[in-house]
């Protein structure tokens, strides 16, 4: 019973640990992508590349859920708003929440599933098949090669797939509010207007998007680059881009909201 | 070959960003109503402003025409300095008057202009002089009990 | 520092955490020269490898390659002297997302700003020098073993190196693609004038084509000689390895205690 419970304890001491070398690592790493990207903005091309594979991919995984997303969103604020007789508000409702939180934390999360889990798994591969030490070899930096380009890539996809997300969030308010339930067209944009700010609500947005992109692909390329080179180690690997994309992302809107909201009065 | 189509792709991925982001700034946001045109400011002082914002809507007659830009407190006058960025398009006489409104019983504070008479018309930096300020409920129910409590002592 | 010795690895030390791999061991690698390291799995020999590429850092000695001290190399240092060598890894390393051509090309257009119809020829002389033009448009994953071997060759050697070294060329070739490969490694040499550091296991193929051999056993070298020497010699450990006995100085059996011991304690553990 109780060597059970010390075993449960050094198990959690264990982990802890683990963890508090992989934030450690990965900010190291992180500083190492940084100096080494020179060679992405010299030949764009690599950044290019990865763009398309990153974010030109996740396109119609973002587009279609941010309609469906905002089609829920219109449906069930039309609901609730109807009791109060507020129902032109939808527009605001929908926008709003697109804007602020869901576009850039449902895009987050579905980049990090569909582009993040790619990255880790490509680059883990690369590595369990000796192609980056082979590089290396070469005298060609796989950080500046390989990491970094994918690094930029995401940086610049996110933002972009945010907005769309968001944009197609409000077409699809705007096809349950208007064409749906019909709810007086000039009403839904002007109420909308007047409620979102372009510098404190989309900017915002796009702020969070940008952290939400370095961070998904920060720790996508972190482990992949850190996996074991064996077939588990990279699905293990692939599973916590995943997963701790997913927290790093909850989390980190927590901290970016709570800023943003104090700016703001 | 492949070469060209993911330039292709590049390209229109990126103008595709940007252009939701247009839609976003001016067909959702109010980009194109208050900060494409230009704005004048000028200052007004309130005695209370409730819980009047940054950025509350300014309207006359119920349409919107600027924005509350900045909230201070005097402190030579124990006063409520607030800067109304209003829209260029929208002249409005010297004399016009600024109220603290509510939009329906619970809602949201604005600033509410009725304008005046005068000919000469508000510039960038003028003051507003006839305010009335926010309603405090607290206060707008003591005054009701203490009325009533008046009426009833009146009676016996 | 012998200017005939472009590689010589000096008393080198070294071990994974505590477990010693290496225990003072020293090479010479003349100029021009095939000079193989063998020895069974596990030795050491990919790591003395590693060690060269300056990949990792002995713990004792130091490996010079023309007159350098690896680990004392810079980031800088090492990405130069690196430029100037090339290796082969052991089952190809061929970068998966590139076509043959880009494959081969990859050195040339990280390294030297070619116009591209003049890497276009270069790309397609080392194709053609391995027997494999015709295959520049196909993907690795449409290569065979042996393909995949040969690519791997022309991309490392589409730099002309003076120093290249090979890790296991040979693991998992049938006899044709692996003599196929075996006299590539020698006309490729020659042809370069360069300098060829062969890690490998298997004696039969590498008698023919090396000019000097080192065996390893236990973190040090227990035998070496020109290929003739090794043929006659008369010494335990280089004859096992020759001939492919089972038991000898390199035990079949990974150390354990006593047989008897360890069966009596599973008997005796069932038993209770």
């Amino acid at each position: 019973m109780i060597s059970a419970l010390r075993g449960t304890l050094v198990r959690i001491g264990h982990n802890f640990i683990e963890n508090v070398w992989r934030v450690g690592a990965m900010a190291r790493f992180f500083a190492m992508v940084l100096l080494a990207s020179g060679t992405s903005f010299r030949r764009f091309r690599l950044v290019m590349r990865e763009v398309y594979f990153t974010g030109v991919l996740s396109l119609i995984i973002i587009m279609v859920s941010g309609l469906f997303v905002g089609m829920v969103l219109g449906l069930q604020g039309f609901e609730t708003l109807q009791k109060y007789g507020a129902q032109e508000s939808i527009g605001v409702l929908v926008s709003l929440s697109l804007v602020r939180e869901l576009g850039p934390v449902v895009s987050a999360l579905l980049f990090a599933s569909r582009a993040g889990s790619a990255i880790t798994a490509e680059i883990g591969l690369m590595k369990a098949t000796e192609q980056l030490t082979a590089m290396d070899m070469m005298a060609v930096s796989p950080t500046a090669r390989v990491i970094a380009p994918r690094f930029w890539a995401g940086v610049i996809s996110m933002p972009m797939l945010a907005a769309l997300f968001s944009a197609m969030g409000v077409f699809g308010g705007y096809l349950v509010g208007v064409v749906l339930v019909g709810v007086d067209n000039g009403a839904f944009w002007s109420q909308m207007q007047a409620a979102v700010d372009f510098r404190y609500d989309v900017m915002s947005g796009v702020v969070k998007s940008l952290v939400f992109g370095v961070a998904v692909t920060v720790i996508a390329t972190f482990e992949g680059f850190d996996a074991p080179p064996t077939a588990e180690g990279v699905s293990g690997a692939t599973t916590r881009t995943v997963v701790s994309s997913a927290l790093t992302i909850l989390a980190l809107d927590l901290v970016l909201t709570a800023f943003m909201l104090r700016g703001d009065h | 070959m492949e070469r060209t189509t993911i330039d292709l792709w590049f390209g229109a991925f990126v103008l595709a960003g940007f252009a939701a982001l247009l839609v976003l700034a001016l067909k959702v946001g109010n980009l194109g109503a208050d900060h494409a045109n230009s704005v004048y400011r000028v200052e007004a002082r309130f005695d209370n402003i409730g819980g009047l914002k940054v950025r509350a809507p300014v309207r006359s007659s119920g349409v919107l025409v600027g924005r509350v830009a900045d909230i201070r407190f005097d402190n030579d006058r124990f006063q409520a300095s607030v800067t109304l960025a209003l829209d260029a398009r929208y002249g409005f006489p010297k004399d016009t008057s600024a109220s603290i409104l509510t939009s329906g019983l619970l809602g949201e504070q604005y600033v509410g202009l009725d304008a005046g008479g005068d000919e000469k018309k508000l510039k960038d930096g003028d003051r507003i002089t006839i305010t009335q300020s926010a309603v405090v409920l607290e206060r707008l129910i003591g005054q009701f009990l203490f009325s009533k409590a008046q009426e009833d002592g009146a009676k016996k | 520092m012998s200017e005939e010795n472009l590689v010589e690895i000096d008393a080198v030390s070294f071990g994974y955490d505590r477990r010693p791999v290496l225990e003072g061991i020293s090479m010479r690698m003349p100029r021009g020269k095939i000079v193989a390291i063998m020895g069974g799995s596990g030795c050491g020999k990919t790591t003395l490898l590693r060690l060269t590429g300056g990949q990792l850092r002995p713990t004792r000695g130091a490996v010079r390659i023309a007159g350098q001290v690896v680990h004392e190399l810079d980031d800088e240092g090492l990405y130069a002297l690196r430029r100037r060598m090339s290796m082969l890894f052991q089952f190809g390393a061929l970068f998966t997302d590139m076509s043959v051509f880009d494959n081969v090309a990859f050195p040339l257009r990280e390294h030297a700003d070619l116009p591209e119809p003049m890497v276009r020829d270069l790309v397609l002389m080392k194709l053609e020098a391995v027997g494999l033009r015709g295959a520049h448009a196909l993907m690795p994953s449409e290569l065979s073993g042996g393909m995949a071997r040969r690519v791997a060759l022309a991309r490392a050697v589409v730099m002309d190196p003076m120093l290249i070294l090979y890790d296991e060329p040979f693991a998992g070739l049938d006899p044709i693609a692996m003599s196929v490969v075996g006299s590539l490694i020698r006309r490729l040499n020659d042809a370069l004038g360069a300098t060829s550091i062969l890690v490998t296991h298997d004696v039969v193929e590498s008698l023919q084509i090396v000019d000097y051999l080192y065996f390893v056993a236990e973190g040090r070298v227990v035998g070496e000689g020109t290929p003739e020497e090794i043929r006659r010699t008369t010494m335990p450990v280089v004859r096992q390895f020759v001939h492919g006995e089972i038991d000898g100085p390199v035990p079949f059996h990974y150390p354990a205690p006593g047989y008897d011991a360890d069966v009596g304690l599973a008997a005796a553990g069932g038993a209770r």
